[in-house]
Order: structure tokens, then sequence, then C-alpha cells
């Protein structure tokens, strides 16, 4: 059945089906049951499958990370909901030295089936620690898996095989994409949840996105197209491991690639795909991959964030730039 | 603490985390500074000459068998760490975490628990593991780095050690509301120790645990220490009071007296386990050990400290009272010590003989099914390591 949904409601849609389908997932967070969340993603679910499903925790994101990973070494599936990226921080320590590790240190014995769920990045003119995008952090914890979704029907699919899945997920949602439409096909079938995918053809620069920036990618490749310049655009979608056959191939074609996020650019994402991209395609590359993304600064206040965030202009900027070597 | 505490006519501060912290007085574990001349608030059942006393809530009643049992059991697990100290001293271990002084504390927590209860030990409670029917030789290779602990923690209710200070009473939190939504019948004992009493997480744990009434138990070992910190930089009042801040009931056990340890922890089990929710445990007794083989406690505590600690030794207090009571004669203990020794010598020679770990099982269980780019890593590993040996061969 297709129906047009927007992001938030494709992932509470989502939750709602990984909960019928599994007696073992429980909802954690703050403000999450009555209030079905800050961002209304859990709307309606506490009132259907009950407190004991969908738990108002205290506010206290390390006990809601610790007391996870009781649960989930009981046998159960815990969905916990981080109110903002900047809060998450205090869980830091059950995510990395807990979460990631238990399944190696008890050599597969003790279940980690946990999905973080965490609103990320800008836009959305909000005060300070709202607005931030962590995901480095967490896709440099082995043990971790890191996705990201970047539209509705994404949303839908990629949060019910995320929670199926066996390893602990932190999972990024685009806080200001979360209003964005698309059609729903609750029928058709889904994608990989570690894949990426090509959202658009192009041929002579790469660019790679994920989140939040692919919108800004897509929209920077149609600009691009009206100066007569082909941009092919990725959906990294896995951050955590990263998916390389998809991107490994279109740079090999285009020879050209350009990174894209919110987050910092020292030691992001951009810096391992770079890496990545320079040891397998080294003969392939007619410039350097080249990254945009945040500034290495404290995410700036709200009236400044316009022009912290990579937007369409600069993306193109860095497309004209690759384009001159 | 603003007042300043009265001495009494016993001639110690009723108050033992004063300024003039005195653990070795003549009795400071029984005073309570809000009512110093009531009955005293350490729950104990057993003298430190190994006199049987009544207490007013508490009581046990144990056959001569099941005494005989917590004897050895403490003596075993006694001479075990023993072994394992002396093992780490001759390099066949990388670090031990003594239990020294603690038996009674643990044996009389570890045997309270019943099949469907859950443990959650911090790295030192290898007289709980013991209980709950755990090798030494999987705590062993821990503490050598051949494996992060070889034990099932589902299957032996024992959780895996855990190294980061007062992780795990979450842990037990959340598995413990686990229990309340799918019908188990058990309860979760927490251990940490006194310096754990000022993480965040330790404090979560009891937010947690009184908000949603789970089942389970916070058993603190106060041994005095945390490293070299003595416990009044972790706190301003005794310990087990800190639980009626967050809405439960604690309780001062003395730790060095296996009956009342098994008497006070069994009454907190069946609590949790009918519904009434958390109790704190604070079991006051000392680290008669160094933290650590890495520590020296020289360096922050007197000697005539551990002098006087010596004489409220928890196995000395049972063997008094068996022999004294005529429960035990002398062939017991003799059969004892040759099975303490016996076990001792095979814990030597496992040790000694345990192989190292496979170089590629590093790359196991990080994710149940290895992902492609870390299955890469390891055939490059592989071929790496593969490398070495063929140079050897060729030399």
């Amino acid at each position: 059945m297709s129906t047009t949904v927007t992001l938030g409601k494709a992932l509470n849609m989502g939750l709602r089906k990984a909960m019928e389908d599994d007696p073992k997932v429980l909802l954690m967070g703050e403000d999450i049951g009555k209030l079905g969340g800050v961002f209304r993603i859990t709307d309606g679910l506490q009132k259907d499958f009950g407190e004991d499903r969908v738990i108002d925790t205290p506010l206290a994101e390390s006990g809601i990370l610790g007391t996870a990973v009781g649960l989930a070494m009981r046998g159960f599936r815990p969905v916990v909901e981080i109110q903002f990226d900047g809060f998450v921080y205090p869980a830091y320590d059950q995510i990395v030295c807990q979460v990631a590790k238990l399944h190696a240190r008890s050599r597969g014995r003790l279940p980690m089936s946990i999905v973080i769920r965490i609103p990320f990045g800008g836009g959305i003119g909000a005060v300070e620690h709202h607005s931030e995008s962590p995901e480095a952090y967490f896709a440099h914890t082995a043990g971790l898996k890191v996705v990201a979704c970047s539209n509705p029907v994404d949303a839908y699919w990629m949060i019910q095989q995320a929670i199926a899945h066996p390893d602990p997920i932190v999972f990024f949602e685009p806080k200001r994409r979360y209003w964005e439409k698309a059609e729903l096909d609750t029928e058709a079938p889904p994608e990989p949840l570690f894949g990426s995918r090509l959202v658009r053809e192009g041929s002579q620069v790469t660019v790679l996105a994920y989140g939040p920036m692919v919108k800004t990618a897509l929209q920077a490749a149609s600009a691009a197209e009206e100066e007569g310049i082909s941009v092919e655009v990725l959906d990294l979608r896995t951050i955590s491991p990263l998916d390389m056959g998809p991107v490994l191939e279109s740079v090999r074609r285009t020879g050209r690639c350009v990174v894209v996020h919110e987050a910092p650019s020292n030691l992001g994402l951009g810096a391992e795909l770079s890496a990545r991209i320079t040891e397998a395609c080294f003969y392939d590359l007619e410039a350097p991959v080249l990254r945009v993304g945040g500034y290495d600064t404290p995410y700036p206040p709200s009236k400044l964030e316009e022009d912290y965030l990579p937007d369409l202009d600069r993306v193109l900027e860095a497309v004209d730039r690759s384009l001159a070597y | 603490m603003s007042e300043v505490p009265e001495l009494t006519d016993q001639g110690f501060e009723p108050n033992p985390f004063g300024p003039h912290h005195d653990p070795i007085g003549s009795d400071p574990i029984n005073a309570d500074e809000q009512n110093p001349t009531e009955q005293p608030v350490l729950v104990q059942l057993l003298t430190p000459e190994g006199e049987r006393v009544e207490h007013p809530d508490y009581s046990i009643d144990l056959s001569a068998e099941e005494l005989q049992a917590l004897y050895r059991d403490l003596a075993l697990v006694r001479r075990v760490d023993v072994e394992a100290t002396a093992l780490q001293r001759q390099g066949e271990l990388g670090i031990w975490a003594s239990l020294l002084g603690q038996e009674a504390a643990q044996i009389g927590a570890g045997r309270a628990l019943l099949p469907d209860d859950m443990a959650f030990p911090t790295y030192r409670e290898h007289g709980v593991a013991w209980c709950r029917g755990i090798d030494p030789m999987s705590i062993i290779g821990l503490f050598r780095g051949c494996d992060s602990g070889a034990w099932d923690p589902i299957e032996s209710k024992f959780n895996l050690y855990t190294i980061v200070i007062g992780a795990q009473t979450l842990h037990a939190v959340g598995y413990a509301m686990g229990m309340q939504r799918d019908g188990g019948q058990g309860a979760c004992l927490a251990f940490f120790g006194d310096g754990a009493t000022s993480q965040g997480d330790v404090n979560e744990a009891f937010i947690f645990s009184a908000v949603f009434d789970a089942p389970v138990v916070f058993f603190c070992q106060n041994n005095q220490y945390a490293i070299s910190e003595p416990i009044e930089k972790q706190t301003r009042i005794p310990l087990y009071r800190r639980a009626s801040g967050f809405g439960f009931p604690g309780i001062r056990v003395d730790g060095n007296d296996v009956l009342a340890v098994l008497a006070v922890t069994r009454r907190a089990l069946e609590a949790a386990r009918s519904g009434q929710g958390p109790t704190l445990i604070e079991a006051y007794t000392y680290r008669m050990g160094a933290h650590t083989t890495s520590d020296d406690p020289s360096r922050y505590r007197l000697a005539s400290e551990m002098e006087a600690w010596k004489l409220k030794d928890p196995i000395e207090r049972l063997k008094a009272y068996l022999v004294r009571s005529g429960q035990a004669d002398a062939a017991f203990f003799e059969a004892i010590e040759k099975e303490s020794d016996e076990l001792a010598a095979r814990v030597r020679r496992e040790t000694v003989e345990m192989p190292d770990p496979d170089p590629a099982s590093m790359f196991d269980n990080t994710y149940a099914e290895i992902t492609p780019y870390l299955q890469e890593q390891r055939d490059t590993f592989l071929t790496y390591q593969a490398g070495f040996s063929e140079e050897r061969s060729h030399a």
C-alpha cells in the first residue's frame, strides 16, 4: 500500500511494525511515552503497546544505555532514543565500553541487539547541543554499526532492519528532514541495510553524502547540470561498515570525488572515505578527494549555522575545484 | 557533616567517616552518628572472636554440614587467591585482584543466590564466581591475558567481570527490568565497591531501580579503599544510608561475618523477588591485600591497620565458632587444608600449561557476522603472520 508520509511518520510506522513483529522489542527514552518524543517519532506507541514496552525513563542517558545493556542480555531488543545528538555523551562510556564490546568479550554469548536512535545535524535554528553530528565517534568504535537514513522510504525500512539486526546500531536520523515527504510503499521489497545507493547518475564528479546532506548534494547536482556539469550522487546510508563497492565503481568512472557531511572535516567520515578511495583508485583519480564539511569549531549559534553548514554553493564550489585539477 | 562528632565512653568516634577516620578503632563499624547509644546498625551474627550472637531482625539457622560447607568455600577461595597472587609474582599472570579479607562478604552473598538469580560482579568477585560454579581457571585466563573471562554468563548466571567502575550496576537493573517483563522468578545481585558509589552510573542505577521497582539488590563491599583513597574521599555519610535518599532500604552488615551476610542478602533477595524493589547492602569489610598486584598499599596506609583487621578475619572467626561449638573437628580442618592444597596445585599446573590464544581469534565476535572490511583485515593479518613463519623456517 502506497501513502505519502513524512520521514518522521515513516520512522513511527517502522517502529510500530517492529514492535508488532517482535514482542521483545522495547522502546526507551526521555519523553517518548505520553508525549510521543520531542519530535513525536514515538507518537501513539505507548498508548498501543503499554508502558512496559514504551518506557519513559528517568533523565539519565548513561542509565538508559546501561539498562538497555541488561535488557539485551536478557534477550530483549531495546530501541533507545537519545533526545538530541549533543545529549549522547553521558552515555558514551556505556556505548563504547559496554554495548560495543560485550559481544566480543563474551565470545558471542551475550546478545547486544540495541538500536540507539539519535536525531542529528543542524539547520533547525536550535540552541547549542541540539545540532551536532557525532557519527565519527561511533564509526571509530569496533563493535558498533552506524547508519543514517536520508528519506522516508529508507527511514521506514532501515529502522526495522536495524532493530532485527543482531549487532548494536547507532541510527542517525536527519532531524531537519523529519518533515520531508515521499511516497512510501510498505509492500515493496526493501534494499539491504548495509548498502550504499546511487541516487543520481552522472559522469564527471562523484558526490558522496548521507543523512541530511543527500538532499543538499542532489540540489547541487541539479544546479551543476544547468551549468553543463554532470554530477553523480551516492547516498552512503551505512557509515560503518562503509559499503565501498558502489563508491569505488563510481569514482573509477568519474575520476573525481567530493565527500559532503555536516560534521567537522577533521577526522570525519570524509577523511576515511578519502583514504580508502585513494588506496583503491589511485591511478583512476584525476583530482584529490575533496571534503565539504562543517568547520572545526564548536557548532555555532543558530544565526551563523547557514554559514557553518555545507550547502548547495559550497558543494558546487568543491565540484568546480575538483574539475579544475 | 556539620556536627562535631562526640567521643563516646567507649573512646571512639561515633562517626567512622569523620576527620580522624580510624577503621581499626575499638568498634567504629557499630557506630551510628544519629543514635550512638541506640541499637547498633551493623548486623552481626558472629563476633570476631567466633561467638554466635543474635540480632533482633536477622536470624539464621544452619546445620553443622552447612556451616562446614561455608568454611570450605571460604578456605578454598582464599587458597586460590593466594596462589594466584603468587603466580602473578612469578610472572605467570599479568595482574591479580586479590579478594583477601573479603571472603565472607562474597561467599555470604554468593550462597544467598538461587538458581534463577543473576549476579553482576566487578573484577574481584572470585568468591561469588566460586559459588556460581565457575572454575577458577576461567578467571585466571582473564588475568593471564588469554581472554575476557571464559565462562558463559548466561548459563552460569554470573555476568562477565566489569572493569569500568560501577557500569555493571545499570546492567543489573536492566536485566532485572527484563525479569519483570518476561515473568522471570529471580532477582539480580549487583556488586560494587565503596569507590563506585561516587560514580554516576551507580547513582543512576539506584534511580532506575527505584522508579521501576526492579528486582535488584545492590551489594556494596566497603573495603575501606578505592585503590589508595580512603572512604572519606567518597562520602560524608555511611554508605548504606545513601539508599534512603533514593527511596529504598539500606543496611550495613559485618562483611567479615559470613552468617550475617548470608542472612541479610537472603532477606534482600527475597524482598526483590517478591516485588518489593531494591535494597542496598553495605558489607563493611577490609581489603587485606593490595588493590591489585600492581599496587603498593604501604604508600597510603599503616601496617597496624591491617594488623587490627586481621583480628576480624572472616575465616578465623568461623573456624573458632566451629571448634568452640563442637561442629567440626581437627580431621575436618585437615581435610579442607588438603583439598585447598590440591586445588592450588591444580590452579598452578593449569595456569602454567595454559596455551596462548589463537592470534586470529581477536577478529572473532566483533560482530555477529564478520564484516567484509574486517574480513579483509583478518586475511591480511594471516598472510602477514604466515610470512614470519616462512622466514623462520628458511632460517
